[in-house]
């Protein structure tokens, strides 16, 4: 039961992260690979308040200001000028602004692990078992996110105007959608998104590094592919099963040094049986 | 002074110059065409008009504003709109939410409403299928569709890419019957097409594009009458 439930923590977590990649891939057709990097930036702002005393809720609004902002100056900087530039040199670009903001944090805060305490190590009982009060913050919150975003993208004038630029810009613009506020919205959520992950993250591992974003990142990714890339309900579904398997897989002894396999694993089988993911259409291609 | 009026357009794919200088005038309360073969430019002239694709050269006023370098979307609230070529209808959303699109511009809830009534009135097939994803339409009705969505942003100036393209001819009859009537209803029309005999005689003027210039313009009368043109265009 514990093991379910930190499962579904770590699911939690990457299926935010996932959402990040999914939406930026749907809407402005491109793989943010920094994305994992606005994690650590986010990270970082948690430890910094922290450190400084402050109270958990201050340093997650900093964690989330200082990953829109970044999510937003790179989209502005980096990748909107290479709107119509081939898919290669965004990708090239994404990685480039990746090692640009590691590097940043290495002169900021040198390479040394550090230790963050978010929450302290309190738990309840529940299930005839212990749970943290971290974890349970991480699930109730991963929830009320997944809903508000769905609800947001259903339900919402702009919501349904991500959905159009996502299927077809050209004519989204002729419904007087002004296409580069749409993804600069998408890059400002997918940001803010990570930046609950940063802390959700931080809860499990109490570690800060500048390389802390890359695991997650690539765990977050092959999430989205598995749930279907550019598909919102398959980030979040690939995201918990990916987060369950990988707990599960190392709680037991005999899996466990096998962990990162089977979940890579499970990627190639999905790709080879199941190309578009779990949750992907298939386009036809528009001439 | 005409509503829209294109001086010089000159656009060009790499090397290629596939407008090479075409003026025309719409004047408000027309229906304008603009005939010619596959591959004339008069898709690539409707995408530049709107700044899908960069112009070399020309000067496009709507209404009195210079829109030649304006973005597409800033378009749409000045009073223009375009149904494109290929429907391009948001195959992935309902037919309501395709509709409620064509609206984003618009922040009326009760014009909305009325907008929306008066179309589910015209075309009782969409209100049947409000909620049914749009990509499962039949051509015909993706059209309707497709126009129905433009005219939910109460357009001054609609362009029309094609509207008959890939049609049995039954819509192709539908589709000119509501171009007309929405020229009654006051919107001015400009119209790309390659059905040149039904276009010709809806149209009070059309211009006849010819690997990317401009060769012939007239009444619609005067051009459905003239010989070369039948010969072209006409089939006859």
């Amino acid at each position: 039961m514990d093991t379910l439930i930190l499962g579904l923590c770590y699911g939690g977590i990457y299926a935010l992260i996932a959402l990040g990649y999914t939406m930026v891939y749907g809407i402005a057709k491109m793989l943010n690979f920094a994305h994992g990097d606005i994690i650590m930036a986010g990270a970082y702002a948690i430890f910094v308040v922290l450190s400084a005393q402050g109270h958990v809720i201050l340093a997650l609004l900093a964690a989330i200001v200082v990953c829109t902002a970044l999510g937003l100056l790179s989209e502005r900087l980096a990748y909107r000028p290479l709107r119509s530039a081939s898919p290669l040199a965004v990708l090239i670009t994404a990685i480039g602004v990746s090692y640009l903001l590691q590097s940043l944090a290495q002169i900021f805060f040198d390479s040394q692990k550090r230790p963050v305490t978010v929450l302290p190590p309190e738990s309840v009982p529940m299930f005839g078992t212990t749970v943290s009060v971290a974890s349970l913050w991480t699930l109730a919150l991963c929830t009320v996110i997944m809903v508000v975003l769905t609800l947001f993208i259903k339900k919402t004038r702009v919501g349904c105007a991500m959905l159009a630029v996502s299927e077809d810009r050209g004519a989204a613009q002729l419904m007087g959608i002004n296409v580069n506020f749409i993804i600069a919205l998408t890059f400002a959520i997918g940001s803010a998104l990570a930046a609950f992950a940063s802390l959700f993250y931080l809860m499990q591992t109490s570690v800060v590094e500048p390389t802390l974003g890359a695991m997650p990142g690539i765990k977050a990714f092959t999430a989205a592919v598995i749930g279907g890339i550019g598909s919102i309900p398959g980030a979040m579904v690939g995201g918990i099963l990916l987060g369950v398997i990988e707990t599960f897989s190392s709680s037991s002894p005999a899996l466990s040094p096998y962990t990162t396999a089977i979940e890579f694993g499970l990627l190639i089988v999905i790709l080879l049986v199941r190309p578009v993911g779990l949750f992907g259409k298939k386009r036809r291609e528009k001439v | 002074m005409a509503l829209l009026s294109i001086e010089n357009l000159e656009v060009s794919y790499g090397l290629i110059r596939a407008i090479k200088g075409i003026s025309l005038k719409v004047n408000e309360g027309e229906i304008v065409s603009l005939i010619g073969a596959n591959g004339a430019g008069k898709t690539t002239t409707m995408h530049a008009l709107c700044n899908l694709l960069p112009k070399q050269n020309g000067r496009v006023v709507f209404d009195g504003t210079d829109i030649t370098n304006m973005p597409a979307h800033q378009l749409v609230p000045l009073g223009i709109s375009q149904v494109p070529e290929g429907r391009r209808i948001f195959g992935e959303l309902t037919v309501a939410e395709n509709l409620r699109l064509g609206a984003y511009t618009r922040h009326s809830k009760q014009e909305y409403a009325e907008t929306v009534a008066r179309i589910y009135e015209r075309f009782p097939i969409l209100r049947e299928r409000s909620r049914q994803i749009a990509g499962t339409l039949s051509g015909g009705e993706q059209q309707m569709l497709a126009m129905s969505r433009a005219l939910m942003a109460h357009p001054r100036l609609l362009l029309l890419d094609e509207p008959s393209m890939g049609l049995s001819p039954l819509y192709v009859s539908e589709v000119f019957d509501m171009i007309r009537k929405i020229r009654e209803d006051g919107t001015t029309i400009l119209l790309v097409e390659q059905n040149a005999k039904k276009a010709l005689s809806i149209s009070d003027r059309a211009y006849v594009l010819e690997i990317g210039r401009i060769t012939r313009s007239g009444t619609g009368a005067e051009l459905l009458a003239d010989d070369a043109i039948r010969r072209a265009y006409l089939g006859d």
